[in-house]
């Protein structure tokens, strides 16, 4: 907290970039006091509230919007692989600022580390033609070696403020915390929204994908580039050891219940949201980690949605529409 | 009649005239490990033609695809795709693929609309698809017998309904070319005929097919030429003179006949 506070006294040419989400920030505060007046929840009466509150709402919109490409593409774990690298990005941060008094937000280095390690874990599985869990469970292996010898050659105070990093909290969000991931949250949604289409069928089938002409090793590159994003983004509140939780449990639930693909993205992401919320405001009164609860809830709503899923089944394929015939009139010679 | 699932659009592509190449390997050779799959394959194929690859399970065939499309590169030898090498070749709105799709499942929530849309993906690009774009999944739908079913899940369909997705999405691509592994694998007798006349109607308004077939019976009575492939091209001709020559019990081995190995 007193490290936290201490960075963001310090401005630096970062302090300068992120002035204008420094204002944004404010005025959602006042936003979120105005609707404290009006509801009289204590919650939001904390101006860290507000912010957790914020970066709860991003990581509800982001972390399932890519989680629902990751896990059809069979790679709920790499989330956890860079979550783990991220932690050795963490670590570096600290290291950094502890020997040469930087007074960079370990989260920028974080970014750094993840995406360097991503890229890694790409071309990686480029050059051996599949995704290895071997190779992914070292990665994740070194990351998370790496980071606690950084950390505890570090000693001192420092593995004191390591805990806000392994399990996430909500009151640790720094006002320049907040502004990078709205920075990280818009990247994400710009590059997802350009690209949506490439990535569906890259996703969906990846031969068909290249035969059509895409690069299939580029998109993929993206793809991982993004996941590195959303796992620091999340972490604030998520923490390291749970953070891939919320790149999956939502998008499993929505798979569930979603019959198209554009509805599953919509549906993973209000069930995330449901359970980010309930999960800050259960953590917030119950006084408990707020990451292991928001996960908690979003396992709790998933088991529903497995069990509306199996209900609407059974209601709802007794029908079955008629199957129209081949039609190769349909192609009319005339026209070309 | 909803009007024609040819494209509508000439302006994207260069139009291909009739015999102009269209795919052309020489020498080819291709191992996934030390020995080849394939060897010696030199094979030309002219804008408008219906060419059958057959062979029997392990000669091959899907290993010359994916050398044809540019999904693997040749060991030796050179593979052409609209006169630019195949594995650099990247207009994919010139090309409409259906693999074997039927027999895999996956688990993500996709409904039959969805998936032929993605056969306008290479024309929009990073773009929205427009009002003309969705008449001709539409189109595609309905050529195919599918639009009851194109809000359902793909996950959710027999093997053969399934296929038919597969086969619209390569519709409505509006391809110069129609490269088929094994389409009809998992579809039921009936649709199979109409689907092949179908491809025969496609192949009369000027697009390009290439058929790989286990099923012989299916490409003696369509295709206007084989390639006999087992590991190397052990018959390249006109239907007719296929079913004559001897290249079949070469290939296939003494026991195989045409209807024999037609299931």
């Amino acid at each position: 907290m007193i490290l936290a506070m201490a960075q963001s006294l310090q401005a630096g040419p970062i302090d300068v970039l992120l002035g204008p989400l420094y204002v944004f920030l404010e005025l959602w505060s006042e936003f979120l006091f105005l609707l404290a007046g009006i509801t009289g929840l204590e919650l939001l009466t904390f101006k860290f509230m507000h912010r957790a509150i914020l970066v709860g709402l991003c990581i509800g919109v982001m972390a399932p919007l890519i989680g629902t490409f990751l896990v059809h593409r069979q790679l709920a774990l790499i989330g956890d692989a860079l979550a783990h690298t991220a932690f050795a990005g963490v670590a570096v941060g600290l290291f950094l600022n502890a020997v040469l008094n930087l007074g960079v937000s370990p989260y920028l280095t974080a970014v750094v580390v993840a995406m360097i390690a991503a890229l890694f874990i790409e071309i990686i599985s480029e050059t051996t033609d599949a995704y290895n869990d071997v190779s992914m469970a070292i990665i994740l292996s070194t990351g998370f070696a790496l980071g606690t010898v950084l950390i505890s050659l570090n000693a001192g105070g420092l593995s004191v403020s390591v805990n806000q990093y392994l399990f996430g909290n909500l009151a640790t969000v720094s006002v320049e915390n907040a502004a990078i991931l709205l920075v990280l949250f818009a990247v994400i949604i710009a590059v997802v929204g350009l690209t949506r289409n490439q990535l569906l069928y890259v996703t969906f089938d990846e031969t068909a994908a290249q035969v059509s002409g895409l690069s299939v090793s580029w998109y993929n590159r993206v793809m991982v580039v993004l996941t590195a994003l959303v796992v620091v983004g999340a972490m604030q509140i998520m923490g390291v050891i749970l953070v891939a939780a919320m790149l999956v449990v939502p998008v499993a639930g929505a798979t569930q219940i979603s019959k198209s693909f554009t509805q599953s993205i919509l549906v993973s992401i209000v069930l995330a949201e449901l359970a980010v919320l309930l999960g800050i405001g259960a953590a917030y009164y119950g006084e408990a980690t707020a990451g292991g609860v928001i996960v908690l809830f979003a396992v709790g709503i998933y088991v529903l949605a497995v069990v509306v899923g199996k209900v609407w089944m059974t209601a709802g394929e007794t029908t079955s529409p008629e199957l129209g015939a081949i039609d190769s009139n349909d192609t009319d010679p005339a026209s070309d | 009649m909803m009007g024609s699932l040819r494209r509508t659009d000439t302006t994207n592509t260069a139009d291909v005239n009739p015999g102009d190449t269209i795919i052309e390997l020489s020498n080819v050779a291709f191992g996934y490990t030390a020995a080849n799959v394939v060897k010696d394959i030199s094979l030309s194929i002219d804008a408008g033609e219906y060419v059958a690859v057959v062979g029997p399970n392990g000669s091959g065939k899907s290993t010359l695809m994916k050398l044809i499309l540019g999904l693997l590169r040749p060991d030796a030898g050179e593979a052409r795709l609209f006169d630019e090498p195949s594995h650099a070749f990247d207009d994919g709105s010139r090309i409409g693929y259906v693999a074997q799709h039927a027999s895999t499942s996956k688990n993500m929530p996709i409904t039959v609309r969805e998936v032929v849309k993605m056969g306008r993906f290479p024309h929009v690009g990073f773009g929205r698809l427009s009002e003309e774009d969705w008449e001709i999944v539409d189109r595609s739908l309905d050529a195919v017998g599918m639009t009851a079913f194109a809000d359902r899940r793909v996950t959710r369909l027999s093997g053969g309904q399934r296929q038919r997705a597969f086969i619209a999405r390569a519709l409505a691509g509006e391809a110069d070319l129609l490269v088929l592994d094994e389409p009809t694998v998992g579809v039921d007798a009936e649709s199979v005929d109409a689907f092949y006349d179908l491809l025969e109607t496609l192949n009369h308004d000027g697009i390009t097919i290439l058929l790989i077939e286990h099923d012989l019976g299916a490409v003696v009575d369509r295709a206007e030429r084989v390639v006999c492939l087992n590991r190397e091209v052990y018959f390249d001709g006109p239907t007719t003179e296929f079913a004559e020559s001897d290249a079949l019990s070469r290939a296939f081995g003494a026991t195989a006949s045409v209807l024999s190995d037609s299931q």
